[in-house]
């Protein structure tokens, strides 16, 4: 009944709004939408390629290209009605559905609504592309295409919406979320943690020696993401204004912090500084400073960066080896470590006191502030994690998750591509 | 005929080229290899997982040359891919059987 509607509504023309939008606002929008999407291909895809081995870098690039694509369809046929399409306090509904009644002229706030949805898309397509590094080397390329249509209909876009939907039940109780620290860094991290299980280690693991084939390409790829941050960041002030400004700024100072801080603890551990090391800690630092950054100044954002350095350095390198999962890349213990720091953090520096610019709660002191983010932390880290593992499971059902071992051996690139990323 | 096989540090293969070439060794093959012998390897470390690399990479010069000249082939490999320090190498002599230049159809000491 719903879809008919919906149907329906796309023969309709869409309604012109009275609100004029704002040149400036959208303007720095279609920017920051650029910039977030060039986070994702090439940022994201060359930071994960240039760690795995060279038998595997094609395969990397070809998960987070495939990825960008198929998430870019799913969030105009349904991605983006479930997240923003209605006001549900756990889910915009299906009126949305093929982007029904978004018109050229639709608004949606100071800026076209065509520009919002595309903004949010680029967040939908780099938060599944995120728990790749969680499995390189072993997943099946129809099994991850698969698990990355369910997980962002499924666990992606409801979270959206609960923190940032129209009447999303976690918005609601004033949780402090700016640009995605829950909805994204908590989200993929955790959900990377559960792949890694689920999949299980890699052959060799953690024995034979795998280091980064080409850490050239890592470094290229962080920079491009500490770029394109950006627009990831101060694109969700979702105006062209002061707080897109501080959040420009406090992302700076938090990134350079956090790497810094892991450069600093590394060198004291392991006796060397290292580049691995040094983009990682950014990394962290840009994880961090997503929930805040629109909400801290730059003195919680300095706090913020350095302890976001410090805390990833032993989430990724002490808890891993303790543990004995093999999160390849580190998603767990940069993006969901990186995100709950940030996310509780936030609720500490948006005191004005601290120079922050307020609280989101109604009780307005910092405990009831960090009740609402550890709320969504919470929240998060249980529903992601179960519907992650029930998702693998439904996929290995169907389709199988893991390659076969002689294509582990002989490597992604040959075994499901048919291609070799260096032929010198 | 003799074939000379020297395993030598990678930073000398110029001097040893250079020094070769003035004792009148005409032609060389060059291969680039890894290996090790009483020099010890390294430890590479990527977020907290060290790896220990025992292969050093090293390059494999090998000439023909005619029984005469060997004494001096010898001599000079020596002299300019030593560095005194450990892992310098090790030169390995065999006898050549045969050697056919491929254009002309030469062989034996005109092949050389």
């Amino acid at each position: 009944m719903r879809l008919c509607a919906a149907f329906a509504l796309l023969a309709l023309a869409p309604t012109a709004f009275a609100d004029d939008i704002n040149a400036g606002d959208t303007a720095w929008m279609l920017t920051a939408t650029a910039l977030v999407l060039f986070m994702t291909i090439p940022g994201l895809a060359l930071f994960y390629a240039g760690m795995v081995r060279s038998k595997n870098v094609l395969s990397v690039l070809m998960q987070c290209f495939s990825i960008t694509c198929l998430v870019t369809v799913i969030w105009m046929l349904w991605g983006y009605s479930i997240a923003f399409g209605g006001e549900g306090a756990y889910w915009g509904g299906l009126s949305k559905v093929f982007l029904a009644g978004v018109g050229v002229d639709s608004v949606r706030g100071t800026i076209p609504e065509t520009v919002f949805l595309t903004f949010q898309m680029t967040f939908a397509i780099i938060t599944p592309a995120l728990i790749v590094g969680a499995f390189v080397d072993r997943m099946k390329f129809s099994a991850l295409l698969v698990f990355v249509a369910a997980w962002v209909t499924f666990v992606y876009a409801p979270i959206a919406h609960w923190v940032w939907g129209d009447g999303g039940w976690l918005g609601a109780r004033g949780i402090l979320d700016f640009a995605g620290g829950t909805v994204v860094h908590i989200n993929a991290g955790i959900a990377g943690l559960v792949t890694a299980l689920v999949l299980g280690k890699r052959k060799g693991y953690p024995t034979t020696a795998m280091p980064p084939h080409n850490l050239s390409l890592s470094v290229i790829g962080a920079a491009m993401l500490w770029v394109g941050w950006f627009g990831f960041n101060a694109g969700s002030a979702l105006a062209a204004d002061a707080t897109a400004g501080m959040a420009m700024l406090v992302t700076q100072l938090a990134t350079a912090c956090a790497a810094l801080g892991w450069m600093v603890t590394e060198w004291i551990v392991h006796k060397k500084a290292s580049v691995l090391g040094i983009i990682t800690g950014a990394v962290a630092g840009l994880v961090a400073i997503t929930p805040a950054s629109g909400s801290v100044g730059p003195m919680g954002a300095l706090f913020i960066g350095f302890s976001a350095g410090f805390i990833c350095f032993f989430a990724s390198t002490r808890l891993k080896r303790a543990m004995g999962y093999d999160d390849s890349l580190d998603v767990f213990g940069v993006h969901c470590i990186g995100g709950i720091v940030g996310a509780l953090l936030t609720g500490v520096f948006c005191a004005e006191t601290l120079g922050g610019a307020g609280f989101g709660v109604e009780s307005a002191t910092i405990g009831g502030q960090l009740v609402a983010q550890v709320t969504g932390v919470l929240t998060t880290l249980v529903y992601t994690a179960t519907a992650t593992f029930i998702i693998l499971k439904v996929v290995d059902f169907t389709v199988g998750l893991r390659v076969s071992d002689e294509a582990e051996s002989e490597g992604l690139d040959l075994a499901l591509h048919n291609e070799t990323g260096y032929n010198l | 005929m003799k074939l000379v096989t020297a395993i030598i540090k990678p930073f000398k293969l110029d001097d040893v080229r250079e020094a070769l070439s003035e004792v009148g060794v005409q032609g060389m093959t060059v291969t680039e290899v890894k290996g090790f012998g009483r020099q010890k390897g390294h430890t590479e470390l990527y977020r907290g997982a060290e790896y220990v690399v025992d292969f050093l990479p090293k390059v494999k010069v090998e000439v023909a040359i005619d029984d005469d000249l060997l004494e001096r082939v010898l001599e000079t490999l020596i002299n300019s891919a030593k560095s005194g320090k450990v892992g310098d190498g090790k030169i390995f002599v065999t006898t050549l059987e045969e050697v056919v230049r491929i254009r002309t159809g030469e062989t034996g000491a005109e092949a050389v």
